[in-house]
C-alpha cells in the first residue's frame, strides 16, 4: 500500500513519541531514584498527557498495541499498513 | 573544539607514509556523575526527543566532521 | 525515522549496531538475561534498559530497510553489499559490519553484580564509540540525527548502571557526593 498518509497522522505520532520519550526518562531516572516526589508528579502529569494522545491516534489511525491491548473496531486494522518503519 | 575533547599527538617519524593528523576523544558527562542529583534543570519535552535526553547536564553534543572532518 | 537518501553503502557499517558485539540486539540480550539474578532494586532498571534496546534495534533496521529497500542490485554490489544479497537478498541479517553472524558469545553474565554491571558500563561505552563512528560515516543529516540520538542514550544508561553499581555499593543514603 502506498497511500500517503495525513499531515495529522505524523504530527500525533510525533507528539506521543515526545511524551513517550519523557516517560522513558523519568522512569530510568526513577529506577535509581524511586523517592523523588517532583519526578513522581511529573510522571503522573506525562502519563495523562499521553492517555489523550493514544485515544486520539487510535481513533483515526489504528491500534498501537498487538493482542488486542488496544480498544477492537469494526475490522482487523493491525493487519493493515502502514507500520513504523515504512512511514 | 567542544569542551568534552581532549587532543593528544602521538610520536611522528619522518619515516612515517600519511602525512600526520593529530587525533581526538571525547569524554562524555556520564564521567563525572556518580549519581544524578536531585532537580537538574530540564530540557523542553520536544527538545530532550531530539537530543536523547531530558537534562542538559548529562547531554553530550557530537558534530559530525566534530573529530577534524566527518569523511575522510 | 527520517532517512534522506538511498544507500546502501551506509547500511553495510549501520548493520554493526544490529548484529555487532555492541550493537542493541547484545545489549538487549545481556540486560534481560541478567535481570533473572540481579539484586531486586536493580531488576526494574535491567528491564527498563533491555527493552529500550529493542526499540534502539527496530530503529537501526529502519534505517538499514530504509537505506536499502529501492537499491538496485547493482548498487548493492557496488556497496560491497553482494554477499549479503547472495545469502539475504534484502532481508535484514543479524551479523556485523564486516558480515560474520551474531554470536551469543558477545553476552556474557559472570554471576556477579558488580561484574556484571561493569560489563553493561563498558558495553554501553562501547556502543557509544560505534555511534561515533557511524556519525563520521554519513552525510545524511537525518540519519545524524537518529544516531546522535542514540549515542546519547548510550550516555544516560552508562549513568544509570553506574548509579546501580553505587545502590549496591549501599550508598544509597549518600546521593549528594557533588
Amino acid at each position: 500500500m502506498s497511500s500517503v498518509m495525513p499531515k495529522e497522522y505524523y504530527r500525533v505520532l510525533e507528539e506521543l513519541q515526545t511524551v513517550d520519550f519523557v516517560l522513558l526518562e523519568l522512569s530510568l531516572y526513577l529506577d535509581t531514584h524511586p523517592d523523588d516526589p517532583h519526578s513522581l508528579a511529573q510522571v503522573q502529569q506525562f502519563h495523562l498527557r499521553r492517555q489523550g494522545l493514544v485515544q486520539q491516534f487510535e481513533t483515526h489511525f489504528g491500534p498501537l498495541l498487538e493482542y488486542a491491548h488496544s480498544p477492537t473496531t469494526a475490522g482487523w486494522p493491525w493487519a493493515e499498513t502502514p507500520w513504523p518503519w515504512q512511514v | 573544539m567542544d569542551s568534552q575533547w581532549r587532543t593528544y599527538t602521538p610520536y611522528s617519524s619522518p619515516l612515517d607514509p600519511c602525512p600526520p593528523r593529530p587525533k581526538a576523544y571525547i569524554v562524555p558527562p556520564n564521567q563525572y556523575v556518580v549519581f544524578q542529583p536531585r532537580g537538574l534543570r530540564q530540557f523542553a519535552p520536544r527538545e530532550a526527543l531530539k537530543r536523547g535526553t531530558l537534562w542538559p547536564e548529562l547531554y553530550s553534543p557530537y558534530e559530525y566532521g566534530g573529530r577534524g572532518g566527518g569523511r575522510r | 525515522m527520517k532517512v534522506s537518501k538511498c544507500d546502501p553503502r551506509l547500511a553495510k557499517s549501520l548493520i554493526e549496531q544490529y548484529g555487532g558485539a555492541d550493537g542493541e540486539l547484545a545489549a538487549a540480550l545481556r540486560y534481560l538475561n541478567q535481570r533473572f539474578t540481579i539484586p531486586d532494586k536493580i531488576i526494574g532498571l535491567l528491564t527498563d534498559i533491555g527493552t529500550e534496546e529493542f526499540a534502539h534495534l527496530e530503529m537501526i533496521a529502519t534505517m538499514v530497510y530504509k537505506l536499502t529497500k529501492d537499491a538496485t542490485v547493482e548498487q548493492m554490489e557496488v556497496a560491497g553489499l553482494g554477499g549479503h544479497l547472495a545469502d539475504h537478498g534484502f532481508d535484514l541479517y543479524y551479523h556485523n559490519a564486516a558480515g560474520n553472524p551474531f554470536t551469543v558469545t558477545y553476552v556474557t553474565a559472570k554471576g556477579d553484580p558488580i561484574a556484571n554491571l561493569y560489563e553493561d558500563i563498558a558495553a554501553e561505552e562501547k556502543a557509544r564509540a560505534t555511534y561515533q563512528w557511524l556519525i563520521d560515516m554519513t552525510d545524511d543529516v537525518d540519519i545524524q540525527d537518529g544516531l546522535r540520538f542514540l549515542r546519547e542514550r548510550e550516555v544516560i544508561h552508562a549513568i544509570r548502571f553506574r548509579e546501580a553499581v553505587e545502590l549496591l555499593k549501599g550508598f544509597q543514603e549518600e546521593k549528594k557526593v557533588f
